[in-house]
């Protein structure tokens, strides 16, 4: 695809070593490159479809795609891993599909996207079910982002050990201790009545999991793991499990015979509680997925802008850059600070579901009013 | 449309490499972390415990010494009231004794005196006795010789003494 290389335009943008000159001349170079591409364009050609580039640019990929100019397209190709019952195994490299991902291997073919299995001639073949599970840019991402995450960890765990507990922290470890103190005093204690010491590991995981992807999805040119919806799926069912088996005969109580209502608001309410069981989690799940993508979509947009009023004349592309930068400059700045939001949010709202999952039921039983209040204003 | 497809090759992959990590974090780094985390807050919490005990101990002895300083000096000066009186005790005691030495002194002296007195007394009307009888015998004497004069003697003599 031409228009990717505005992805380069993101990564000089962003990078607050490159002032505007080096970054105009990107766009420039971009906008001569449009010129002399446009035919290659599968949709409309000559037109910059800022709502395809920057959809494609939150989607998942099967590689790693930088920037292209000319006929240089640099990117790193991934591998492809798909399971068929029909034609079992098969592994290769992403290459295999060329550059425009038009290429036919092993019966594979490369259309949006998306690995479709294709007889001899060329059309699809719908007998055949394909599995994909292939390395795409956002699980390559996100294995970096795990052994970034285990490596820093690991480091700091054994500086713990070594010092031992009666030396003051030092370097690294007073980040990340800054960051373990935070979840524990201000979303595992205040929400786990004293239960905290046994969810510490998996709420600590989840926030540095999602951290440390939101970070690296911040550097441009990566992938946007964080605002992927399967990934934060995946995350939502596990809240989902670790809620589900905290859960104490009190909590389902409450779903199934809500107390302190009327026989009939009953019969409303114990369907809406049970949603309410799975709607939790999949809150979770949206919330993620939504303000991480819609952070990126907002950067790209700002970007596309350039090349939208590039289209009309270079002048208006050249004039507006330095406010589309700006603008996006600023969105970054605040997404630096989502990364960190949302990764405590989905933490600390994991915390106060499995707090409400073994809320104990003594102290309240002969009082019930109050706590279906609670139970309503969440 | 497609970015609300979960796609099943990140599923699968994010699941394992969550679980991995979860598990791995866990035993390796969570667990020392938090433990060491904890044990130093522990120590912390002991050392300032243990320091308010000292404190308070400190103050209990401040407290106690203050206490005992105070009655030292009570005693202080109880002692020096105590010795004040015996002193002066001591003083009237030994004045009242030196009076009564002193009466008794006197009363022997003039017992002494009296008994001199007397005893120069009788000397006296012992001697008196003698120079009466040393005088009788004189004029007895002299009356051998003399009648008139005899008479006249015993007048002069009778005149010349007088007892006093």
């Amino acid at each position: 695809m031409a228009f990717k290389s505005i992805k380069y335009l993101l990564a000089a943008a962003f990078s607050l070593l490159i002032g505007f000159f080096p970054n105009a001349s990107f766009a420039q170079e971009n906008e001569q490159h449009e010129a002399t591409a446009a035919h290659h364009a599968t949709e409309e050609p000559g037109k910059f479809n800022a709502g395809e580039t920057i959809i494609e640019h939150v989607l998942d990929a099967h590689e790693f795609h930088f920037f292209t100019v000319g006929d240089f397209h640099a990117s790193i190709p991934l591998p492809i891993i798909l399971y068929s019952p029909e034609r079992g195994l098969s592994t290769f490299s992403s290459s295999a599909f060329g550059h425009g991902g038009h290429e036919i291997h092993e019966g594979y073919k490369l259309e949006k996207n998306k690995i479709i299995p294709v007889k001899e001639d060329g059309s699809a073949d719908e007998s055949v079910k394909v599995y994909d599970f292939s390395l795409t840019k956002n699980v390559v991402q996100m294995f970096i982002g795990v052994i970034l995450l285990l490596v820093i960890m690991l480091s700091v765990a054994k500086k713990y050990k070594t010092n031992g507990a009666h030396k003051a922290p030092s370097g690294f470890q007073n980040v990340v201790e800054v960051a373990i103190t935070f979840v524990r005093d201000d979303v595992a204690r205040p929400n786990l009545h004293g239960k905290h010491e046994k969810y510490m590991p998996y709420l600590l995981t989840v926030f540095f999991f999602i951290f440390i992807n939101n970070v690296i999805g911040l550097i441009p040119g990566s992938a946007n793991v964080t605002g992927n919806i399967a990934f934060t799926a995946v995350l939502a069912v596990v809240s989902l499990l670790v809620i589900l088996f905290s859960t104490n005969s009190h909590f389902w109580g409450h779903i199934f015979w809500p107390p302190g209502v009327p026989f009939l608001v009953k019969l409303i309410l114990i369907p809406v509680e049970l949603l309410g069981v799975f709607i939790k989690p999949a809150a979770l799940m949206i919330r993620l997925f939504a303000n991480m993508t819609a952070g990126h979509i907002v950067i790209l947009s700002f970007v596309s802008l350039i090349f939208i009023f590039g289209n009309m004349s270079p002048v208006a592309g050249w004039g507006f850059s330095p406010v589309s930068v700006a603008f996006s400059v600023f969105i970054y700045m605040i997404e630096i600070l989502v990364a960190f939001i949302q990764a405590f949010i989905f933490t600390n709202l994991t915390a106060v579901f499995i707090g409400q999952a073994f809320e104990s039921g003594h102290g309240h039983d002969d009082k019930h009013g109050h706590h279906d209040e609670e139970v309503f204003a969440l | 449309m497609e970015l609300l497809l979960p796609g099943l090759g990140i599923i699968f992959w994010s699941l394992i490499a969550f679980i991995v990590v979860l598990l791995i974090l866990k035993k390796f780094a969570w667990k020392p972390i938090l433990t060491s985390l904890k044990d130093r807050e522990d120590n912390i919490a002991s050392s300032i415990a243990s320091a308010e005990k000292v404190k308070a101990e400190m103050a209990q002895l401040k407290n106690e010494n203050e206490a005992l300083l105070a009655k030292a000096r009570e005693e202080r000066a109880a002692l020096l009231k105590d010795a004040k009186e015996t002193a002066d005790k001591l003083v009237t005691d030994a004045k009242e004794k030196a009076k009564t030495e002193y009466d008794r002194i006197l009363t022997d002296a003039q017992n002494a005196i009296e008994q001199q007195k007397n005893k120069a007394l009788t000397e006296v009307k012992n001697q008196v006795g003698a120079l009466v009888i040393d005088v009788a015998e004189k004029v007895l004497r002299k009356e051998l010789a003399n009648k008139a004069e005899q008479e006249n003697y015993i007048k002069q003599l009778a005149d010349g003494v007088k007892l006093n």
